[in-house]
């Protein structure tokens, strides 16, 4: 699905991140964990294209596509999705609007029909539904003044609704209290199957508990420190990530 | 140092167009409103046009408008107009009472007023019922410049309302204001009047369009008297043609526990001037200033807008958005003054702007001049451009720049639209911007 | 209610504690002012020729131009050839040291609280003493030279080093730049100059004391700070005048130079005398000080606390000229009785990424008024200017007025500017809460205006803080309930 070869990132001229590879393919779901600041949401916002985030080297190629030559609205069309850390509010546009033109910008790409709005409505009140949203919330701004937890929501309803081939969760978990993990942890899971892949981004490691993933990788200082099966989470969650660094410092790498 | 240049021959130039003007009176020119017009010339004649070193009129060069010599409209005969300019440009999606004025004169009308209002024209009114109008006509807007001098020189007609006590107007009232000319640089000059009577209500439509081929200025004054617990809303849409001037002054005296709400729209015009003035002299009553502009080419929109706190327990709120493109310009002076009196006075003022273009340029100055202790007043200002985060998440859902960008566009103005009472001119105003910024519309499901 | 009132009135009745007048013997230029004064001046000053020349040039310049009456200020005209335009006290010439000064002066001193004495060596602050037109001593020369840190009187600075004096003098602030500029320029008797070498850290902050003293004089210093590349300086400044029916007019310069990664830090405590409660006398404190961030990173940081002057103009601004360059405004202006305070700052962006913020807190009690003017410009080439500016007022009483005058300027689509006011007054809740806790009107006053303050006060050096909450507290403490 997705191949990140040697990926070197900087932000305001500081180097972020320093040699990334990393390979995912079709059905996985592959966890990134790391202390605060080791690059895991730049690297979340390099793939999806961000400009304040400039690439100084590597390559990184979506289905043999090479995704960092693409505008951002390229990437989301061949099938790149970000769930925000912080979703963006915009006041004046309604959720329906938003959703509807990206819908149909994706479908265009993709050499499909514009949808009707008839099935447009029948498909983003199924999600929605899925996901306890208030139908209200369609004829509401972009995620202006929704809570946190709605606006995370808002997130996954984007995400059931473009149905992309790679979905990037930046911290999709922060913020959330029990109820609404649950409920967005099941709306991901619905998602993924075994056409298409997910990253999670993600601090702690309670995410993990709803959301499975096959591999797990430890980012430090811009660098894929250690990788592992879904027990490194657990190793990490029991031990903190000092002894990894030290022993990484020890590797001197 | 550069003096103030003295246009000496411009002057003369409307002097003369004022003593053919008298002698087209023939007669009416010992009226009651031709001593205000005598006096006006007058006072015209003994000031300067309005220079940058004048402090109100620090940022904006008037020097192109005073390149032409405008014939005033109330010289010539009436203009003929096709009845398509004006379906054109009428707003036909609200349901409403209307009135057509074409070179500051009335047109034509399509009312339906129950009893107790009286609305039209302003020369008519002066014919047939001069005591109506008398006491509030020019009582209010003083010659402070030689652009509201002209007006009240060359005014011969304008929009009138007067609603007696106790009256709601349930319906809205449009007044199309059409101005210009094939043949002539011509000079329009209409002269509003909304007076209010104690605990009424209305809705009323400003539409400023354009036509012809030549260059016109429009200097318009109005005034209005909100009396005791009336409430007053007055959308102003300003669309004159991208090479014409367009110099407004609004005078609004309000008193106790009256509503005033003034919206501007501003989007055609080459040098746009608005003055919007509120005095609050009544306890207990409010002013709205909402405002909305939209510059692009070599359009320089300048608004200046003063609230006049002289009384106590009395807000205003103001907010005004400017989007700039290309090499347009814009000023906002926003002046707020609390007097001695006016103690838990309330007064918030704001002004925002966004460039779009690297050309694009604004300067503001809000303006807090405050003498009464215990009160609450506020302002602020914030010029920026689009936020890069909000356009990279829409481009992150699939949604190409163009959109993009009109979809922050949108988002940026959408706390001034969110205003406006009336849904349908809601989505019209929204449609222009669009279309006024030359951009991909977007429009809510 | 009455017994705030109460109060109020004495404290805003408090008498100007500064107010003393030193028996000082002068040395005097007659009053008025002509070509022959400046040639006296110069002449006293033993300066060279071209110095003179610039003088009589700037002189020139000034009788060309009209005194300028656009802030929002009344005053009777000033009369300038009323004035002194050269005061020196008798007795010294020249001090090597501080023992050797006319006891009298020291004892002025001591009233001033100037730290002057030994207890101040400890507290590691160069002092340049200026009383009323000449600098009266400079002490820790020697500490600063081994640094090499030149910080002396102007004249010495003229005489020892003239080459680094020529370079700098008028450049930031040029003789034509306005009518006080022009005439401090023909008129200027003295006033401080440092230069801080390159890559040097000043170890101690650099101080001068300014103050009027003989009657009928006019104070025209001129100060000149230059910070070489790499280098640091925090420089103090404060100011007292005694009690004078008549005004004085006070027209100073002062012009810093930063360049590359250089940064001062210029603070200044005014406190001339404001005039008596029923406005009579008071120092015309007009002044033009200007910031040049010639150098790429280059920081100024201007903090004023501004109590005295019966009407203060004063525009402390920032030249924001160097890539990266930041400028900062921080201010405390407090007016009462029959004071006018119309100060403000103005930004120049002009290169790229450059930054400023502005934060203004103007007290205004009494029959006073107190303007906030300022200027933020970001010039077409300046990309990514960031500014923010906070402009809050407080009322005391219903006599007074608060005004803010923000003029912004935008000419570059990548700027952003952002600017906020508010006018409160003192809350009767905020009062009632404190007092309830066992805290007089008088204190709670107190702390709730340095609360508004402190943001200012803590960009202040420790001993300057302390000293600015006092005068804040004397000036007008509980002004209102």
């Amino acid at each position: 699905m997705i191949t990140i070869k040697n990926l070197h990132a900087n932000v305001a001229g500081n180097g972020i991140l320093r040699g990334i590879d990393l390979e995912v393919k079709k059905g996985e779901v592959h966890a990134i964990m790391g202390p605060n600041g080791s690059g895991k949401s730049t690297l979340a916002n390099v793939l999806a294209g961000h400009e304040a985030y400039e690439v100084t080297g590597g390559e990184v190629l979506l289905e043999g596509k090479d995704l960092l030559d693409m505008a951002p609205e390229d990437r989301a069309r061949e099938g790149v999705f970000l769930a925000f850390q912080y979703p963006v509010e915009i006041p004046g546009i309604s959720n329906a609007t938003f959703l509807k033109t990206a819908l149909n910008e994706i479908r265009k790409c993709r050499g499909e029909e514009e949808i009707s709005a008839k099935e447009f409505l029948q498909l983003v009140r199924k999600e929605m539904d899925k996901l306890g949203m208030d139908e209200k919330m369609l004829s509401r701004s972009v995620n202006a003044g929704f809570s946190g937890g709605e606006k995370k929501r808002n997130e996954i309803l984007q995400l059931a609704v473009l149905n992309p081939k790679l979905a990037l969760l930046d911290e999709t978990d922060s913020g959330l209290d029990i109820d609404a993990l649950k409920i967005v942890s099941e709306g991901v899971n619905n998602f993924k199957n075994k056409d298409n892949a997910v990253i999670l981004v993600t601090h702690y490691q309670r995410l993990l508990n709803y959301i499975v993933p096959d591999f797990v990788h430890v980012l430090y200082k811009g660098r894929i420190i250690k990788s592992g099966g879904k027990e490194l989470a657990l190793e990490l969650e029991e031990k903190g990530y000092d002894w990894l660094i030290k022993e990484d410092e020890a590797v001197g790498v | 140092m550069n003096k103030i240049p003295e246009n000496t021959e411009l002057k003369k130039w409307y002097s003369d167009q004022f003593d053919s003007f008298e002698n087209k009176l023939n007669g009416g020119a010992d009226t009651y409103f031709h001593q205000i017009r005598k006096k006006a010339i007058s006072r015209f004649g003994e000031i300067d046009f309005p220079h940058q070193k004048n402090e109100d009129w620090k940022y904006t060069n008037i020097s192109p408008v005073l390149k032409y010599n405008f014939k005033p409209a109330s010289v010539l005969s009436e203009t003929k107009i096709e009845d398509s300019l004006i379906e054109n440009a009428f707003i036909s999606e609200v349901e409403c009472c209307s009135f057509v004025f074409v070179n500051g004169r009335l047109h034509s009308s399509k009312t339906n007023f129950p009893e107790g209002v009286t609305a039209g024209s302003l020369s008519e009114i002066m014919k047939k019922n001069p005591e109506l109008v008398k006491q509030h006509i020019a009582s209010l807007s003083e010659n402070d410049n030689s652009f509201s001098a002209l007006n009240a020189a060359f005014s011969e007609d304008g929009f009138v309302l007067l609603i007696d006590k106790n009256i709601q107007l349930e319906k809205p009232i449009q007044v199309l204001f059409l101005t210009g000319s094939d043949t002539e640089n011509l000079l329009a000059a209409p002269r509003n009047l909304i007076v209010a009577g104690k605990n009424s209500s209305a809705e009323i439509i400003f539409n400023y369009r354009g036509f012809g081929s030549k260059v016109y200025l429009n200097s318009s004054v109005t005034e209005v008297f909100a009396d005791d617990a009336s409430n007053i809303t007055l959308y102003n849409l300003q669309e004159e043609n991208d090479d014409s001037f367009h110099i407004e002054k609004l005078q609004a005296h309000q008193t106790a526990s009256s509503n005033f709400t003034h919206f501007s729209f501003t989007l055609g015009g080459k040098i746009i001037r608005n003055d919007i003035n509120t005095k609050l002299s009544g306890e207990n009553s409010a002013s709205h200033l909402w405002g909305l502009y939209l510059g692009k080419n070599e359009q320089l929109i300048d608004h200046h807008t003063f609230i006049d706190h002289s009384v106590p327990h009395c807000e205003s709120n103001e907010l005004f958005k400017g989007i700039l493109d290309d090499n347009s310009r814009g000023v906002f002076n926003g002046k707020i003054l609390v007097q001695k009196d006016a103690q838990k006075t309330n007064a918030f003022q704001s002004n925002k702007a966004v460039l779009l273009n690297k050309n694009a340029k604004i300067d503001t100055k809000p303006q807090l001049e405050i003498y009464a202790d215990d009160v609450k007043c506020t302002h602020g200002a914030a010029i920026g451009r689009l936020d890069d985060t909000a356009y990279f998440y829409i481009r992150s859902r699939g949604i190409p720049a163009d959109v993009a960008k009109s979809m922050q566009i949108r988002a940026f103005a959408t706390d001034v639209v969110e205003k406006i009472e009336i849904d349908e001119l809601k989505e019209i105003i929204n449609h222009k911007i669009f279309e006024h910024l030359r951009r991909v519309e977007v429009v809510n499901e | 209610m009455s017994d705030d009132m109460k109060v109020v009135e004495d404290l805003t009745q408090s008498e100007y504690k500064w107010g003393f007048t030193s028996n000082v013997e002068a040395d005097e230029a007659p009053k008025g002012l002509n070509e022959d004064i400046i040639r006296f001046i110069s002449a006293k000053k033993n300066e060279p020729e071209w110095m003179l020349e610039w003088r009589l040039k700037a002189y020139k310049y000034w009788l060309t131009m009209e005194e300028p009456h656009w802030a929002k200020s009344k005053y009777p005209p000033i009369d300038y050839q009323a004035t002194k335009y050269y005061s020196a006290p008798k007795k010294m010439p020249k001090l090597n040291s501080l023992q050797e000064a006319d006891p009298e002066l020291i004892k002025t001193f001591e009233k001033l609280g100037i730290p002057l004495e030994e207890q101040k060596h400890l507290a590691g602050v160069a002092v340049d003493t200026v009383f009323d037109s000449v600098s009266v001593s400079t002490t820790f020369k020697e500490t600063l030279a081994e640094k090499g840190i030149i910080f002396c009187p102007i004249s010495e600075a003229i005489e020892k080093h003239p080459d680094l004096f020529k370079k700098y003098l008028g450049s930031v602030v040029p003789p034509t730049d306005n009518y006080f500029a022009a005439l401090n320029s023909a008129v200027f008797t003295d006033g401080s100059f440092a230069y801080i070498p390159k890559g040097v850290r000043c170890p101690m902050e650099l101080s001068t004391y300014f103050r009027i003293n003989a009657q009928n004089t006019g104070q025209f210093e001129r100060t000149l700070l230059i910070a070489d590349e790499g280098s640091y300086v925090s420089y103090l400044e404060g100011c007292t005048a005694p009690m004078r029916d008549e005004n004085q007019l006070h027209a100073a310069v002062v012009e810093l130079v930063i360049l590359d990664n250089a940064e001062i830090k210029y603070s200044t405590v005014q406190n001339w005398f404001p005039g008596d409660k029923d406005g009579k006398g008071g120092i015309y404190n007009f002044v033009t000080k200007r910031a040049a961030c010639r150098g790429r990173n280059s920081k100024v940081s201007w903090t004023q606390v501004e109590t005295g002057s019966a009407i203060t103009w004063k525009y402390p601004s920032c030249i924001l000229q160097g890539d990266n360059s930041v400028g900062e405004f921080y201010s405390v202006a407090v007016t009462n009785n029959f004071q006018q305070a119309d100060t403000g700052t103005k930004m120049i962006h002009l290169g790229k990424n450059t930054r400023s913020t502005i934060i203004s807190k103007g007290i205004s009690a009494g029959k006073s008024d107190n303007s906030y003017r300022g200027l933020v410009k970001v010039n077409k080439n300046a990309d990514g200017a960031r500014n923010f500016s906070q402009c809050d007022s407080m009322l005391m009483g219903d006599k007074c007025g608060a005004h803010t005058f923000p003029y912004i300027e935008i000419d570059n689509d990548t700027a952003i500017v952002e600017h906020e006011a508010t006018t409160s007054k003192v809350g009767e809740d905020q009062i009632f809460y404190l007092n309830q806790r066992g805290i007089s009107t008088e204190d709670a006053v107190n702390m709730i205006v340095n609360g508004f303050c402190k943001e200012v006060f803590n960009k202040l050096p420790m001993e300057f803080a302390v000293e600015a909450q006092k005068l804040l507290a004397v000036s007008l403490e509980g002004s209102v309930g």
